[in-house]
């Protein structure tokens, strides 16, 4: 784990004093079924981009807020990685495209029964948003109804 | 950022009845958002499946993450445990 605490000031500074968004008191949703039965989808917020899709814009006050679907078929390492922010280390996902979207993983686990399928489409984020408004009233709605709609069971979330 | 990013998402897909889970680097924030379940990974941010081309690994991140779902006494807030393998 990274803490607060040993981060370099300026960033310490910042993380200590934004106000976090809080979800309070939500539903939470059981899982109704065996892990080896579910189709599972990945979240990630590595500003990872398809080819030929449009990368996130580094230039977006407080964080561009779009979003991508990345498909369950694509090559990973075709993907590319557009995050805007210098305080994580970028090198892994540089390496190696699965650090950001394991796509390739969640294939060997349906093989080795550990889950049951892999969703058709994975959602892609640029976690870098400071100003969390517009993700919430837009981005965040039309990404329940694409999962939805998908009818995934589990959405695995992978921040960078 | 990006642990309160996925975790608006994560409180809406619930909210929604779908199933989440995740990896955190800080898990401070994910503490601070209220994320229902995540797995603290132990690397440096960046770096949230471990290590680059090291598959077993990186489908153990997976698994400990996915194995959250069993749990009901949310929120599960649990740091990633080095098998023998891993």
């Amino acid at each position: 784990m990274t803490r607060i605490a040993d981060m370099e000031l300026k960033l310490k500074d910042f993380m200590q004093d934004y106000p976090w968004r809080e979800l309070g008191e939500i539903e939470t949703a059981k899982r109704t079924k065996p892990l080896a039965e579910c189709r599972v989808a990945l979240v990630s917020s590595a500003g990872m981009v398809a080819p030929g899709q449009a990368p996130y814009d580094s230039k977006v006050m407080g964080g561009d807020w779009s979003w991508r679907t990345i498909p369950r078929n694509i090559d990973v390492q075709s993907l590319t990685e557009h995050h805007r922010s210098d305080s994580w280390d970028h090198t892994g996902i540089e390496a190696d495209r699965n650090m950001g979207m394991p796509i390739d993983r969640l294939h060997e686990l349906v093989a080795a029964g550990v889950i049951g399928e892999v969703a058709t489409r994975h959602i892609s984020v640029m976690g870098s948003i400071t100003a969390t408004g517009r993700f919430i009233r837009k981005t965040v709605p039309e990404i329940v109804e694409a999962l939805a709609a998908d009818e995934v069971d589990v959405a695995l979330m992978v921040p960078v | 950022m990006c642990p309160q990013t996925v975790g608006l998402v994560q409180g809406a897909l619930e909210t929604a009845g779908i199933t989440t889970t995740g990896a955190t680097g800080v898990a401070e924030v994910s503490e601070k958002v209220g994320v229902p379940r995540a797995l603290d990974i132990p690397w440096r941010l960046g770096y949230t499946l471990g290590e680059p081309n090291n598959a077993e690994l990186q489908r153990e991140v997976l698994v400990q993450a996915l194995a959250l779902t069993d749990r009901d006494d949310i929120p599960v807030l649990v740091a990633f445990e080095f098998s023998g393998t891993s």
